[in-house]
């Protein structure tokens, strides 16, 4: 059975059976990644744009690695050497990549609604990498992959997503995919980097870490992303790091299994201390193997659909 | 030319006239005649016969961008005027954010000759502070004399409460109102209204809050400094409240709202499309029910567009970069009539009030007068008519508008003014 779209642009609306689905193909792609050649030629022919507008290392490489794994040809489009510098608009830049004949264009924004302005714009399937503020769909779909690897299941688990909600894009998708695999989704993070209203998408915020310990399976720890503006948000990191930071004392203190995700990269001492972030609670380098199994699957589900 | 407008019917609450099947004669631009006529009386006449229409004393925009000087690209005072003939209305305000922005007498002098031969008549708002920087007064004096009929920094608040009680205090040497974008500057700069739509969307928003704060603010320097006080599109229900109570207590503040803010909810940003990016941004069902609650009561005063054209190439952009604002001029009367006529929540007496009496008085314009040896400044209603907007049939020169294809009931099909009459889509003398 094929996706219900021909889009990955988020994860909002999208239902079980799609995510089911690609977390499945990535269980394929998964074991690809441990073999001797790790290369199969789904994606022969098929020429794929990533389009990046904001800094990425991790996603661009995983991205790249997929599509190289697939045999797809890739090809990279940053901004800094792109002609975005003289002025050149959005549509016109996608208007020239699409006349070069792409089928799939990866796209990372600043703004969000990017992949969706695409959409309208041009006829190559697009896929979220990355808007604003707004969705990071594969990541959320990796992270739910590298639970359900880990713990077995989805449904009936309780997540915590902890840190700066509202600036992220990886919270968002999180919410939406773990609440349609039957997980129980919390925030925790300091009240200023909670949206206003977040409850209406049926979350509880909570705004005490080892509360958030206590009742949880699973804490993905989100970065605190200096660069968007978030330091004016709480006093200080010290600050931070003392009342939302995932320490061992904290963790040991809960006496209780959990499970510790992080999106990646990590700043040491601020929300993750180095020995939770070493420790044998976290699967986060897992999670950078299982993403480039994921984006296969995506890739693969997305770009063989007609 | 003597023209004869046959079988309408007239009505204009500021005269309290109101009368069916009549006939209007008009010569040399000036009301000859007004009842039950024998055409014959009168000579040769051009006879428009106007059975089922409306006539009522012309619609005003408080609230539009001509852009014009700086940005002739997006609109000039011609096309802006055109523009509003075609939407029903024979006077405008237009607001000072032009570059230069319209801060010294020379600026005023300009817009007004630009149009001085046009149908529509324009008055200018001129800047409450040197090139709307909140810093220094404008020369409100001079600026009086060439013929602002309004100070405003709109686009955005005037900067502090020490230069807007300056503002206020000198202003109100002339009774001219300040007329205030409301907004508080730390927190502006989102793309649309905080909700739980911003946070779906993943857009900055702006909270109510930021618009509140200001009303508050110049609602209290207004009542301090006993002048005058004109809130621009207001938004949101606590601003409404604020207005509603300050209006009880005396204090003269006035206030506006715009089509899209009683008919829109921040809902419409869901897809993303800029023409629903806007500043203030569409707010919430409650704040339109508590908009449509102040026009009913009387609270706000009255309907403009807030006319902001922008260049398809500007528009046509991410969401976030996009500028704010929509064109209005040819849908308010549309809009006003389909959502708050024909739905009874203002009676047509309401309507003119707020589409052509209002906001003359709150500008010291003298309103028009439908009788015998007054000027002719009128504008000709179908009430019921049933239209869809089309975008590429606007006299602007841009086309950001969110109603594009949108089903409405009632626009205006002719304006008289000048000696000049658009009808029929074309301008001609009579």
């Amino acid at each position: 059975m094929p996706l219900s779209s021909r889009h990955l642009l988020g994860l909002q609306g999208v239902p079980k059976e799609d995510i089911q689905l690609i977390l499945d193909t990535a269980l394929t792609f998964r074991e690809v990644l441990e073999r001797p050649i790790k290369k199969v030629p789904t994606l022969q022919g098929k020429t794929i744009v990533n389009l990046f507008y904001e800094n990425s290392t991790r996603t661009r490489i995983s991205f790249e690695l997929a599509e190289k794994r697939l045999s797809a040809d890739s090809i990279n489009f940053s901004v800094s050497t792109s002609s975005v510098s003289k002025g050149e608009t959005l549509k016109d830049t996608i208007k020239n990549i699409e006349a070069m004949k792409v089928d799939m264009v990866v796209v990372r924004h600043a703004a969000a609604g990017t992949p969706l302005f695409l959409t309208k714009v041009c006829n190559s399937i697009i896929i979220n990498a990355g808007d604003g503020i707004h969705e990071h769909p594969t990541q959320a779909l990796l992270d739910m992959y590298s639970i359900r690897e880990k713990l077995g299941r989805l449904d009936g688990l309780k997540v915590c997503i902890v840190g700066d909600i509202a600036h992220s894009r990886v919270a968002l998708s999180n919410i939406y995919g773990l609440k349609t695999m039957g997980a129980k989704v919390s925030l925790c993070g300091p009240s200023t980097m909670i949206p206003r209203f977040i409850e209406d998408l049926g979350v509880d915020v909570i705004t005490n870490i080892d509360e958030a310990i206590q009742e949880n399976d699973v804490l993905n720890i989100l970065r605190i992303q200096l660069e968007r503006k978030a330091r004016e948000y709480f006093p200080s990191i010290r600050e931070y790091a003392k009342y939302f930071g995932i320490t061992r004392d904290r963790l040991e203190k809960s006496g209780k299994e959990i499970l510790i995700l992080h999106p990646g990269p990590i700043n040491r001492g601020v929300e993750i201390s180095s020995d939770v972030a070493d420790g044998q609670h976290q699967i986060i380098l897992n999670q950078v193997t299982n993403g480039v199994a994921v984006r296969m699957a995506v890739l693969y589900l997305l770009g063989t659909l007609n | 030319m003597k023209i004869l407008l046959k079988d309408v019917a007239v009505n204009n609450p500021a005269q309290n006239l109101k009368k069916d099947n009549i006939d209007i004669v008009i010569d040399n631009g000036v009301i000859i005649e007004i009842g039950k006529l024998n055409e014959k009386d009168f000579g040769e006449v051009k006879k428009f016969d106007l059975a089922g229409k409306l006539v009522v004393p012309g619609l005003f925009d408080m609230h539009v961008h001509l852009r014009e000087p700086g940005r002739e690209d997006k609109e000039t005072v011609i096309s802006g005027c055109n523009c509003a003939a075609n939407g029903g209305f024979t006077g405008l305000a237009c607001m000072p954010n032009t570059e230069p922005a319209i801060d010294s007498a020379e600026v005023v002098s300009f817009i007004k000759k630009q149009a001085s031969n046009h149908l529509v008549e324009v008055y200018p708002v001129a800047a409450a502070t040197l090139g709307r920087r909140g810093e220094v007064l404008s020369p409100m004096a001079e600026l009086f004399e060439a013929g602002a009929v309004g100070f405003s920094d709109d686009g955005t608040a005037i900067k502090t409460a020490s230069i807007l009680k300056r503002a206020m205090e000198y202003s109100k040497m002339y009774d001219l109102p300040i007329i205030e974008h409301c907004e508080d500057d730390s927190l502006a700069g989102g793309a649309m209204n905080e909700s739980i739509n911003s946070t779906i969307l993943g857009l900055p928003p702006i909270p109510s809050l930021a618009e509140d704060l200001i009303v508050m603010r110049d609602i209290l320097v207004a009542e301090y400094t006993g002048a005058k006080i004109h809130i621009a599109h207001i938004s949101t229900k606590k601003s409404v409240e604020m207005v509603r109570e300050a209006k009880a207590k005396g204090i003269r503040v006035t206030a506006e709202v715009t089509p899209h803010h009683f008919t829109l909810t921040d809902d419409a940003v869901k897809t993303y499309d800029t023409n629903v990016k806007m500043n203030p941004p569409l707010r919430t069902k409650e704040d339109v029910d508590a908009i449509i609650e102040g026009l009913k009561d009387g609270t706000l005063d009255c309907i403009a567009s807030d006319h902001a054209p922008h260049t398809i190439e500007e528009k046509e952009v991410e969401f976030e970069y996009a500028p704010n604002g929509i064109i209005g001029l040819e849908t308010q009367i549309g809009l006003a009539l389909t959502e708050l006529y024909h739905k009874k929540i203002l009676t047509i007496e309401q309507i003119i009030e707020k589409l052509s009496i209002n906001p003359r008085k709150i500008l010291n314009i003298p309103v028009p007068q439908i009788k015998k040896g007054e000027p002719a400044n009128l504008t000709i209603l179908d009430l019921n008519i049933v239209w869809t907007v089309n975008k590429f049939s606007s006299f602007s020169k841009s086309i950001n508008t969110p109603f594009d294809k949108k089903l409405l009931t009632g626009k205006s099909v002719g304006v008289i003014n000048k000696l000049q009459m658009f009808f029929d889509g074309k301008f001609r003398n009579i």
